[in-house]
């Protein structure tokens, strides 16, 4: 057949195209590729891309103060920055507290300045009320300003307020980053005391590649068991990889801590065993961390191992073991290379659910186990500061892109996932 | 394979049923405690929890049924979709391919508390938030990668002689895929469909968001209070499902059609 | 079971005989959505407040609950799709949620007089519908001369052995300043300057090493049942309920830091007229007297605390005894220093 030698092959010479021969030509078989995407595609832009980009864009949004205090907003383009702001912009405050007093949107942007300085909210607050007693000044706007409080003679509130009215902000990104703006516009690191998120991102990708790399030493050998064992053993095998799954998440916890803690099921046992005098730590620390966490994640890297297994002819190896080739050879050389695309995509699930678990960690983990999605949906739930939150999920999301590129170039294209 | 190695192999596996299963058998007998803890040693037997559990006036049934059609139609969703997707993914010259890939599987990535945020104000506007349909439609969309990504790695190693086999013999497309394509990434469709329905069946921020009061599903329920307590009861419930599996694994097993390995006995 | 069912069945018949002028008001049935935060507490509210309201006026009630995330209130009110009615909030999410226009005001001449009610319960957009406390627990079956408050707590030669904190800034600051000698009524004079959280701080710091975290209001109760913590602060109805379950738990009412539950009302309610009758039933001291016989926490309404059963009434945290031990909340510190706090606490936890 002529078509044949133009349907595409990937990198180990086997042919990939699944469309029909009859609709041979090139440009035929890519139409009904797209078409079969096509459905999937538009629905997850309707019901997810969509809906998201509304969601990402909160980390860079900054709409509140310019709403609430649209006058002091515009002075705040116009100061320099440096000593005080003039008159005019202390009589645009002024202004702007009256007419948004009890405006549900003055405590959006109260809420937004109390993010660049503590107590923000509360000096909001008490000016706003104060101010509705004085219809005109006597001094000037000013001083009535300063005599409420005399925070507003200081430039870190005027400084603060105008890093809060531009409509598009770095605040959030960057404090995800642990750095920040300074009263002068120039970027620095956060004091010491309060840097936390680069460290925490740190610490959930680790955990997650710690996490990955365990499924993969314990899954692999087990898929393996799976296809090459008698049926019957297999099937009960497999019966253990999936019963995990049909119990909560906090059941799982749950059990773990049940089994690990100080007077818990193991430490009982070994103590009886005579095997240690004092029961160890076993959870509420990292090494309870992974135990629990192998133990949710492992059956995402079986499965797909697994399935790409049950692909793969054993005649492949016997014509390797034919052909004179060692039992361990032939496995290395033949059968460990046309596992890869299952173990890529088992590991990429693997890290990927990984680092966004926050229950379990915060559960059996200790004190340093903290992770990132702990922060995200701590911002986004409780104290609904959606800017943060979506920054530090943009973040997350940017560095598991990166990593999947990085390793996607060094283990050769087209092998995590079977994805080019 | 010799022996040693086979031997090695059968502790090997042992050793991971006892990690796998263990601490899931551990806690059972936790669930017919008369006390109201999640520890041992047990001060008496009792049923309350599972009397708490199944009462028909409660919230443990319903919750559970939530849970079935929700993750049934979420399932079925993700998966007939993810499939197709996978199927075109396998050409390797399809244009955008990488940045298609990035797309699909992005719902994975992005953590679900952002995600369902962002879907309830979508939802919310079109009418589509305490529904049964939102629920199935946004767990259909994080669960979707699953499916993609695992028929995809089935098909790295699909042989596509056979197909061109089926074709000179004059199938056609629909009865090759049917009859030839669909039975050899069946394993890679199977288990991205469990984990698409497993996602949904222990999925509880989009539930939260997602679904009103009718909508419950079983882990809002497990996770309900749990500020203030957990009890035994979702032991109770977890005993269930984990009694109801083996018993539907075993028959399914008996029937010749079990998840277990069909080559193994071939090899 | 079958106590718990004819406990509520009988709530419900006295609330109904009690209310019966209200049965005549409504022609058509009202709908009332109420939202909890579920478990063992809903349950309780269920009986006391829920089923009576419902029964005496008629009103199919629907039950949903949460964890306390503003999270959904606030898509709720941003979409003008709200489907809650009345929700139980904590403090500082009333305040912040108050400020932003999440929930409706309240109009306080429905409910009664403020002077009947505890001076936290008093709130613009919430009334306060009980308090729980902060308390500090050890199990008499593991030790038997306990400590007697927090500086006991900070005491590691005496009672060796890992210690349970609630893992947030909020309280923990509060508790780590009682402990280093600072007296109840200054806590928060103290916390309000830098100097003050450096000591919170540092007298956390010396208590670091023997710190097991904890998120779950079951936690502290597992671990001191499990003897991974020989003593732990916990929620005290917790407490309480494990002691009804056959533990023997002491708990210290000295420096209990006291917290308040409000019920509120998301902007934009669909049946706001049925949940401002739901609020003013559940502030009616007749009613709230008989919460505490279903969980161990206090009532807002000062005539209900007065009517409750004095039995009871020792293991609550708004008994006049315990009450004077108490540091109650500061929620308008909260909120003006919580995000940063919380953040520095979270960096000084994982370091």
């Amino acid at each position: 057949m002529a078509t044949t030698t133009e349907t595409p092959t990937d990198s180990m010479g086997r042919a990939t195209a699944l469309a029909p021969p009859s609709l041979s030509s090139r440009a035929k078989a890519r139409m009904v590729s797209a078409l079969l995407i096509m459905p999937l595609v538009l629905f997850l832009t309707l019901v997810f891309v969509l809906p998201l980009g509304g969601m990402l864009v909160h980390a860079v949004e900054n709409g509140e103060v310019g709403e609430a205090l649209p006058g002091v907003a515009a002075e705040m383009r116009g100061w320099t920055g440096e000593g005080l702001p003039p008159e005019s912009a202390y009589a645009a405050l002024a202004r702007d507290l009256k007419a948004a007093y009890g405006d549900p949107r003055l405590g959006e942007a109260s809420r937004r300045l109390n993010y660049e300085r503590a107590g923000y909210r509360a000096l909001l607050a008490k000016t706003a009320r104060s101010i509705r007693a004085i219809d005109r000044p006597r001094a000037g706007w000013t001083a009535e300003l300063t005599a409420i409080d005399p925070r507003w003679s200081e430039t870190a509130t005027w400084a603060a307020l105008r890093r809060a009215s531009p409509s598009l902000t770095p605040y959030y990104l960057l404090t995800a980053l642990d750095l920040r703006m300074d009263d002068n516009g120039s970027i620095a690191r956060a004091p010491a005391e309060e840097r936390i998120y680069i460290d925490t991102l740190g610490r959930t990708l680790w955990i997650g590649f710690v996490t990955t790399l365990l499924c993969l030493v314990l899954g692999f050998p087990l898929a393996h068991a799976l296809v090459s064992l008698p049926r019957g053993f297999a099937s009960v095998l497999m019966v253990c990889v999936l019963l995990p799954f049909w119990t909560s998440l906090l059941v799982r916890t749950s059990a773990w801590i049940v089994v690990l803690q100080k007077e818990g099921v193991l430490n009982g046992l070994l103590t009886r065993l005579g095997i240690v005098d004092a029961p160890l730590e076993l959870v509420f620390n990292r090494f309870g961390l992974y135990v629990a966490m192998v133990h949710i994640l492992l059956p995402f890297m079986i499965l797909p191992i697994l399935s790409v297994m049950k692909g793969i002819s054993p005649s492949y190896m016997r014509a390797s073991a034919s052909l004179g080739a060692h039992p361990a050879v032939g496995f290395l050389k033949v059968y460990l290379p046309m596992t890869l695309p299952g173990v890529g995509a088992g590991c990429l699930m693997t890290f990927i659910i990984g680092v966004g678990y926050y229950i379990t960690p915060s559960l059996v983990g200790g004190a340093r186990d903290q992770m990132t999605s702990y922060f995200i949906a701590y911002y986004a739930n409780t104290t609904i500061n959606w800017g943060l939150s979506s920054a530090l999920g943009a973040i997350l999301l940017a560095c598991i892109m990166l990593l999947y590129a990085t390793v996607g170039r060094l283990i050769g294209v087209g092998r995590i996932a079977g994805i080019q | 394979m010799s022996s040693p190695t086979r031997v090695l192999q059968y502790a090997f596996c042992c050793a991971m049923m006892v990690f796998l299963v263990g601490p899931i058998l551990t806690v059972i007998p936790i669930s017919f405690s008369s006390a109201g803890f999640l520890s041992y040693p047990i001060p008496g037997l009792s049923l309350q929890w599972y009397e708490k559990v199944l009462a028909a006036s409660g919230p443990w049934l319903p919750a559970l049924r939530n849970s079935l059609i929700v993750g049934t139609g979420a399932m079925a969703l993700a998966t007939l979709l993810g499939t197709l997707a996978a199927l075109g993914l396998a050409r390797n010259d399809l244009p955008g391919r990488s940045f298609l890939l990035g797309l699909l599987i992005a719902p994975m990535v992005v953590p679900v508390v952002i995600s369902g945020v962002a879907m309830y104000f979508l939802f919310a506007r079109i009418g589509l938030t305490a529904s049964y349909l939102g629920l199935i439609l946004a767990h259909a969309a994080l669960g979707a990668p699953f499916v993609v990504i695992t028929v995809t790695a089935t098909l790295r190693n699909f042989d596509t002689t056979l197909v061109r086999a089926a074709y000179s013999l004059g199938a056609s497309p629909v009865r090759t895929f049917f009859t030839v394509t669909l039975p050899l990434i069946l394993p890679g469709v199977l288990s991205g469909g469990l984990f698409a329905f497993i996602f949904s069946f222990d999925e509880v921020v989009v539930a939260l968001f997602i679904g009103g009061p009718a909508q419950r599903t079983l882990p809002r329920q497990m996770f309900d209070g749990i500020r203030d307590t957990i009890d035994p009861s979702i032991l109770a419930m977890s005993t269930l499902l984990v009694g109801v599996t083996i018993v539907f694994m075993v028959l399914l097993t008996r029937l010749g059609r079990g998840t277990g390995s069909k080559s193994g006995s071939k090899a | 079971m079958m106590l718990h069912a004819t406990r509520i069945v009988g709530c419900a018949l006295a609330a109904g005989l009690l209310s019966v002028p209200a049965l005549a008001q409504s022609p058509q049935t009202e709908q009332l959505t109420v939202v909890g935060a579920g478990g063992v507490l809903q349950d309780a509210e269920r009986a006391v407040f829920f089923r009576p309201f419902a029964n005496a006026n008629k009103v199919q009630l629907t039950e949903d609950s949460y964890s306390g995330q503003m999270a959904k209130v606030r898509a709720m009110v941003d979409t003008g799709s709200v489907s809650w009615d009345v929700l139980q909030v904590e403090q500082n999410s009333l305040l912040s949620g108050c400020e932003e226009g999440l929930f409706e005001k309240i109009d306080w001449t429905g409910i009664g007089d403020r002077r009947d009610f505890i001076d936290e319960a008093y709130s613009e957009c919430g009334v306060g519908a009980f308090v729980w406390s902060m308390v500090m627990t050890y199990d008499r079956a593991r030790t038997a001369d306990g400590p007697k408050g927090w500086a006991d707590f900070w005491n590691v030669q005496r009672w060796p052995g890992k210690r349970g904190l609630r893992q947030t800034a909020k309280m923990t600051l509060e508790i780590a300043l009682l402990a280093d000698g600072v007296p109840r009524e200054e806590v928060y004079k103290v916390l309000a300057t830098p100097a003050g959280v450096e000591r919170a701080f540092a007298s956390l710091d010396r208590l670091k090493p023997d710190i097991l975290w904890w998120t779950s209001g079951a936690e502290p109760i597992e671990r001191l049942a499990s003897g991974d913590v020989v003593m732990s602060a916990a929620f005290n109805g917790r407490v309480a309920a494990a002691n009804q379950g056959g533990r023997s738990f002491a708990l210290a009412w000295d420096g209990q830091v006291l917290g308040v539950d409000y019920w509120a009302i998301p902007k934009g309610a669909k049946n706001r007229a049925t949940a401002e009758r739901f609020i003013a039933f559940a502030s009616r001291p007749e009613v709230q007297a008989r919460f505490p016989s279903h969980i161990a926490y206090g009532v807002t309404n000062r005539k209900a605390n007065l009517a409750v059963d004095p039995k009871l009434a020792a293991d609550l945290p708004t008994s006049p005894a315990n009450f004077t031990l108490a540091v109650p909340l500061d929620t308008a510190f909260w909120a003006d220093h919580g995000e940063a706090l919380e953040a520095r606490f979270a960096n000084w936890r994982s370091r």
